[in-house]
């Protein structure tokens, strides 16, 4: 009611034009403020992008060495019977890059601001704490699997030139290579395995480290991890089972069940094998969802009352 | 327009009371200065106005309950916390991005102006530059927000004279009109006193002194007493007295239960009657700080009669 009345009382000429105005750049403005959080946290924390464009790097670097000598011995440079060994490999690699990533990342969101004070800079500006965290935790379910991706597929065209040049000097035809090579299914696959095994699949553990960052002072690591040690601790003194303990690692290193019926852990198999109704389908993997959007909302609340440390 | 109202606000951690039962009422286009010694609750209270820390109590700033709207609280209301609250990794164009991008009543042009009169580079990182830029720097964002209210919590902690003065300069001929509200919690009241047109005293978390600058002029004044008419002084109940070369200091309240002070003897006390003792002026702030909380540290019935 005093608002109200309060409202009424400011000159009309100033508060008529504002309110539709305020109306309508609500909406946009959600956008802009989720966009430059994560804009953010891209320029606080760079190891998310620099990380995986390093190792893609190195990757690339000892592909290229290994091409090299493959013009001299000539079973090095293609395995015919297997010749997406090692893209598979690189993109293996940059799959773990992400985790190790994701992980370090989850561990320090709620923690760097308050470590170093920003807490009450950011706590200054007109966001919400629901939208800090959603944009956190856009970068190990969203963000950073997109660019790993991203940055896979490019490294991968890279080596696919690579080995065209090789084979190409070595007096072979390319056409082997390129006819072996589905790149273009390969790509999507590689997109649909992130997102599901990577993201998806994942996400409780990920949320989980993103709100423990945001409770204690110093040594966010062992808060996330002894909690999961002690439960896997009494499982196995009590059952002599390490069904807990299988349970979280299978999360972390992205082995969901059925997202596909290939065998392999990176299913680079033609498209048949993936089985995105099977891995919908999956309890677990919406318990998963449930207990991450648990954690995201017990976080949003946790930073409303955190300060700096 | 009330830009703050508060009864009854209550904080405690633990065993400590840090806030007591504080009622506030903030008008529209005032100054304020928040004094008070450490630990007296300056901070909790300021918190609580921004939606920093749950509280105990009634507490509207413009309208709206800072603990479950802050992010809605923040387009009208910004502040600057300590001086190194700005994140060290970002660089000065990240920061006027940012701002931009997530403040609709940012105005970029405005900062980049106030930025163009100091030193700081837009390509600088934060933990590149001095105390004294960063405080330039997040006064320059803060400006340039058209907020309704601003906060300052020791915004000077630790910078050097020149800075100081010119942090208030620019904040008083930059900014403030009488559309606008400023509190401004410091130890070095000295400074400020020349700004403020409300002064408050906070003391383990009670509010002991609000006055209007207006009314502390009329009100307090300071004698500066030869020793040979300092029982006379005495005898007409000063506040409070120091010791000062050539004689002493009597700090007297004109105002204080007028019939208390009549009663003192039949006659009024006022400038006049003062003057005949010594030298009069209005009293510092600081002075006049001292004074009160010494005298409520007393004894509570000094402290109760006022």
């Amino acid at each position: 009611m005093n608002t109200q009345s309060n409202a009424m009382h400011e000159s009309p000429l100033d508060s008529q034009p504002i309110a539709p105005a305020a109306l309508s750049e609500t909406r946009p403005m959600y956008w802009s403020t989720m966009y430059w959080s994560i804009r953010r946290e891209l320029s606080e924390n760079r190891s998310i992008y620099v990380a995986p464009l390093a190792v893609a790097v190195v990757a690339l670097f000892g592909f290229s060495l290994s091409s090299i000598a493959g013009i001299w011995e000539q079973q090095l440079s293609l395995n015919p019977a297997h010749p997406q060994a090692p893209y598979e490999m690189s993109a293996g690699l940059m799959m773990l890059t992400g985790i190790v990533v994701s992980v370090f990342y989850c561990l320090d969101a709620l923690h760097g601001e308050r470590r170093d004070r920003s807490i009450l800079f950011w706590k200054s500006l007109p966001v919400s704490d629901a939208t800090t965290v959603l944009a956190k935790a856009s970068i190990p379910l969203i963000i950073l699997p997109l660019l790993t991706v991203a940055i896979t597929i490019a490294m991968q065209w890279l080596m696919l030139l690579l080995s065209s040049a090789v084979v190409l000097v070595s007096g072979l035809s390319i056409a082997t290579l390129w006819t072996k090579l589905s790149f273009l299914r390969m790509s999507w696959l590689l997109l649909y395995h992130v997102l599901t095994a990577h993201a998806l699949w994942p996400a409780p553990v990920y949320c989980w480290l993103l709100l423990v960052s945001g409770w204690p002072r110093r040594a966010t690591f062992l808060w996330a991890a002894l909690p999961l040690l002690a439960i896997a601790g009494v499982e196995q003194i009590a059952f002599h089972t390490w069904h807990f303990a299988t349970l979280v690692g299978s999360r972390l290193i992205g082995a969901a069940p059925a997202v596909s019926t290939s065998p392999d852990m990176f299913p680079t198999d033609p498209m048949t094998h993936i089985a995105p109704a099977d891995f919908l389908s999956t309890p677990g993997l919406w318990i998963g969802l449930a207990l991450a959007a648990a954690f995201l909302a017990a976080a949003v609340r946790l930073r409303r009352y955190q300060g700096p440390i | 327009m009330t830009v703050i109202e508060a009864h009854g606000l209550r904080k405690s951690f633990g065993p400590t009371i840090a806030l007591d039962g504080v009622d506030l009422h903030i008008e529209e286009g005032r100054i304020l200065g928040l004094i008070g010694p450490n630990g007296a609750g300056k901070t909790t209270a300021l918190n609580a106005i921004l939606g920093l820390t749950p509280y105990q109590g009634e507490l509207r700033v413009l309208g709206r309950d800072p603990w479950t709207e802050r992010d809605r609280l923040m387009r009208d209301v910004s502040f600057i916390a300590d001086v190194a609250v700005l994140p060290r990794w970002a660089r000065v164009s990240h920061l006027l991005d940012y701002v931009a991008g997530v403040h609709p009543r940012f105005d970029r042009a405005k900062a980049e102006g106030f930025l163009a009169k100091t030193t700081i580079h837009r390509a600088s990182r934060v933990r590149e530059l001095s105390k004294g830029m960063v405080t330039q720097l997040h006064l320059a964002l803060v400006m340039a927000i058209d907020a309704k209210l601003l906060v300052l919590d020791e915004p000077t902690l630790g910078l050097d004279i020149l800075f100081r003065k010119q942090f208030y300069d620019s904040l008083l001929n930059d900014y403030f009109d009488r559309n606008r509200t400023i509190i401004v919690a410091t130890h070095q009241v000295e400074e400020i006193e020349h700004i403020l047109t409300d002064v408050m005293f906070i003391d383990r978390g009670r509010v002991v002194f609000n006055r209007s600058m207006e009314d502390l002029e009329s009100r307090y004044l300071e004698v500066m007493v030869r020793p040979e008419q300092a029982a006379a002084a005495r005898a007409l109940k000063p506040m409070d007295e120091r010791q000062a070369i050539g004689g002493s200091i009597l700090l007297f309240d004109l105002k204080l239960d007028g019939t208390d002070r009549r009663q003192l003897d039949g006659q009024n006390l006022d400038r006049q009657r003062l003057a005949a003792l010594g030298d009069v002026r209005t009293p510092s702030i600081a002075d006049l700080f001292v004074a009160v909380l010494t005298n409520k540290q007393a004894g509570p019935t000094q402290g109760a009669a006022r």
